[in-house]
């Protein structure tokens, strides 16, 4: 019963492991990890962040399980290669095409362009025409068109070029992508892969910053992951293209340039599961997306402070992966939802609800949930900053919170 | 020997006819593996192509499974609406009499590797592909032995193996899908085209035309069939439609006006079309048809029709009594065969309907299943209900 949960392929235990800083190797042994333990680590890798406020930011490392790689970590080879996230999605993608000749791609500008974001770029002239396809600009219809191909066992990817531009084809994917293996009594099923960039970006406009999450998380039949490192970007994006769900998957327009260092070998991702950020004991911290960055910033000023968060990225946006949630509330009793969705009906909102009935008997406050502002995201660049969580809010919310 | 008919007049009188004679008599004027060439009603009307010739060859065989298949559909349909009545079918239930000749002519003219996609009038298209009786009362009562399990309803037949991809019930979605259908069909090679059928009223949607630009630029092998019955629920077409002349609505994708109420036109256009397909790329095919029914059973049909019109069609283009016609001259069957034929197929039907009453209605755990697939041997955590409440250590 402790392990509900096998991750699959992805957490192989790296041996040659990476460029983990040796001084800030923390010592094992917390009861908390027995349940990563038994998954494998999960190792996060130093990623150079962009330089998204002032201050260049670091991911804190994961404590490795000490048993199995204490000793190793010392190698100076450095395996792995670094990337930036685009081209992690991108190794993933091309892999994936490889591996599978039923994969396909098809967006605006995806094709002879290479991609508005660069992720498909160079895939047209090696695989040709009819596996990555440049529709026009009608979502609409060639959502719909990716749905049908995948009604009889091909595997598309449509891209959007900005999620909030798949508002058009929300009949198709709520209606067709969604529901089709329902109605039809499991006959078809819809592999498909819905991705794009979404999120507040900088200075883009209302329309084109949009967080949709919110709006496809109650379509049943579908599954939402959120990726947030290079690392997880590829294994995310693997693991959405084998899987045989309907998967939509978000990125974030900020986030594309993310360095990090991953590994060589192949992995895949679980779908469903969390990613433990930084393990801790007085609060846990969920959140997804860039928001990742704006609370590890904020780790550092808690730390400094006395305080010990643990950091989880729920990537899986729908459905909750409630173990790891549920096993982080158990030990700290307080939670803090850090997002970039909508106040009303968001992710935010909807984790809310689900740890509340869930696990009420565990927490110690009530859950306090930071989300961005119910407003249409405005230009001015002061403006647009206030429309996000700042991690100057996260971190006031955390003190309030561990009072 | 050639039958010809104008649209507007009635059947020439038969040549001679023995009602009463053995059976064998008539049959030895044609037998079944004779070719009889037929002409369509009225000629194709095209746009920027060739139509296809009015002459269509068929056989004695073809002649008696069109008139049982329509006669099967005729009365699946209203004993459908029989059922309604009876509160054992709910929600909606849109019936399909009087169009008959589409499901059946286009059945005739492709192979079950062929696709054929449509909207929410789908009873009788599920049965052309191979469907049976029994899975259609099932699922159109709610019960377990339909072909989704209950879970889909009169608008949500499929049928994977006979390439029948729906039964859909937002108007016009299923075009883009069909295209779709399209684009795997050219992606592996496989020489196969799709059908993807709306209806008039769907006709003005814009995911249409856009599907029908990505068709076209991409050369795929899409027939889009417009089965034009003349109204749009309660809209007449001309009320609905700046140009109601839905098969030149392709502009440079060419097009075919078909007389929908003559199956062997519909035969005959829809093999034109798949040999066009394959080489050129979309074609837009009208069927122009009729319903005898209003749109849906909550319609009763009259409000925005005469019942003339209704019974005018009936009885001057009514597609089994063309079949019926032309089985009589030709001499296939007889008159009483024919009544048999139709006394054969009510008690097949009613058969059914006894069977699929017997079926139960779907188990409550039957609520979560289908909703996702699980993947990957893991534990799809947290994808059904029953799985979000974790069980810590």
């Amino acid at each position: 019963m402790a392990t509900l949960f096998q991750g699959v392929g992805a957490v192989t235990p790296f041996s040659a492991s990476s460029s983990l800083d040796s001084n800030k190797l923390l010592l094992p042994s917390r009861k908390s990890l027995s349940i990563s333990d038994s998954r494998g680590s999960i190792f996060v890798y130093r990623s150079d962040a962009l330089n998204l406020k002032a201050a260049t930011r670091k991911q804190d490392l994961l404590i490795p399980n000490a048993v199995a790689t204490k000793g190793e970590t010392s190698t100076s080879a450095k395996s792995g290669h670094e990337l930036l996230l685009f081209e992690a999605l991108h190794e993933g993608l091309e892999e994936e095409m490889e591996r599978d000749p039923r994969v396909c791609v098809m967006g605006e500008d995806v094709g002879h362009y290479g991609g508005s974001y660069k992720v498909t770029k160079g895939l047209a002239e090696k695989y040709g025409d009819l596996r990555v396809l440049d529709t026009p600009i009608a979502e609409n219809s060639f959502t719909g068109m990716g749905i049908g191909a995948a009604m009889t066992g091909l595997r598309p990817i449509v891209e959007g070029m900005n999620m909030g531009f798949l508002l058009l084809a929300f009949n198709q994917i709520s209606n067709n992508c969604g529901m089709l293996h329902y109605t039809s009594g499991g006959q078809f099923t819809i592999p498909i892969v819905i991705r794009g960039p979404g999120g507040v970006g900088r200075q883009l406009g209302a329309e084109h910053s949009q967080r949709l999450e919110s709006y496809f998380q109650s379509i049943p039949g579908i599954q939402m992951v959120a990726c947030s490192t290079p690392y997880n970007a590829k294994g995310l994006m693997k693991a959405a293209i084998r899987s045989e769900n309907p998967v939509i998957l978000f990125e974030h327009v900020l986030l594309y340039n993310l360095k990090e260092r991953i590994p060589d070998e192949e992995y895949v991702l679980s779908l469903e599961e969390a990613e433990m950020v930084r393990p801790g004991e007085h609060i846990t911290i969920l959140t997804y997306s860039r928001m990742r960055y704006h609370v590890m910033q904020a780790a550092k000023t808690l730390v400094n402070k006395g305080y010990d968060p643990e950091v989880i990225d729920i990537r899986s946006l729908k459905p909750f992966d409630l173990y790891t949630i549920g096993c982080s509330v158990k030990k700290t009793h307080r939670v803090l939802i850090v997002e970039e969705c909508m106040r009303t009906g968001g992710i935010g909102a909807s984790l809310t609800a689900a740890i509340t009935e869930n696990f009420h008997d565990y927490l110690d406050a009530p859950i306090v949930c930071l989300s961005s502002q119910d407003v249409p995201t405005p230009y001015a660049g002061t403006l647009e900053e206030w429309t996000v969580v700042q991690p100057a809010q996260i971190v006031s919310a955390v003190e309030q919170l561990c009072q | 020997m050639a039958l010809s008919r104008s649209g507007s007049n009635l059947l020439k009188p038969i040549s001679p006819f023995f009602s009463c004679a053995p059976s064998i008599l008539s049959r030895s004027i044609s037998s079944s593996n004779d070719s009889i060439t037929v002409e369509t009603s009225i000629p194709f009307t095209a746009h920027n192509c060739e139509p296809p010739s009015r002459s269509v060859t068929t056989s004695a065989a073809e002649l008696r499974s069109f008139f049982r298949d329509m006669a099967l559909m005729r009365r699946m349909e209203i004993a459908a609406d029989s059922l309604y009545k009876a509160k054992l079918i709910r929600g909606f239930c849109h019936l399909y009499d009087g169009q008959e000749a589409v499901a059946v002519g286009m059945e005739a003219a492709i192979t079950r590797k062929d696709c054929i996609i449509t909207a929410y009038r789908d009873h009788c298209t599920f049965l052309s592909r191979g469907g049976n009786l029994v899975e259609v009362f099932a699922e159109l009562m709610g019960r377990r032995a339909g072909m989704s399990n209950g879970k889909g309803g009169s608008m949500h037949f499929y049928r994977k193996e006979g390439g029948f991809y729906g039964g859909h019930g937002i108007v016009g979605a299923q075009v883009p899908l069909g295209c779709g259908l399209a684009f795997a069909q050219k992606y592996s090679k496989d020489e196969n085209v799709t059908f993807a059928m709306y209806g008039d009223g769907a006709a003005n949607q814009g995911q249409l035309f856009e599907a029908l630009n990505i068709a076209a630029l991409w050369d795929l092998p899409a027939i889009l069939v417009c089965e034009n019955n003349h109204y749009g629920m309660g809209t007449a077409e001309w009320r609905a439609a700046k140009s109601p002349a839905y098969y030149k609505r392709g502009d440079y994708v060419p097009g075919l006006k078909v007389d929908g109420m003559d199956a062997f036109a519909v035969k005959q256009a829809c093999k034109f079309a798949k040999e066009h397909a394959l080489k050129n790329g979309p074609i837009i095919l009208e069927m122009d048809t009729y319903r005898y029914h209003g749109h849906s059973m909550s319609d009763p049909g009259s409000t925005y029709r005469t019942r003339d019109e209704i019974s005018g069609v009936r009885q001057e283009r009514d597609p089994i009594e063309r079949i019926r016609k032309l089985l009589l001259s030709h001499e296939i069957s007889t008159e009483t065969e024919l009544k048999d034929i139709e006394k054969e197929v009510r008690k097949e039907v009613d058969n059914a309907i006894s069977k699929a009453k017997e079926s139960e209605m779907p188990d409550p755990s039957e609520l979560f299943t289908n909703v996702y697939v699980k993947g990957f041997g893991v534990e799809a955590y947290g994808a059904d209900r029953k799985e979000l409440r974790a069980t810590l250590p």
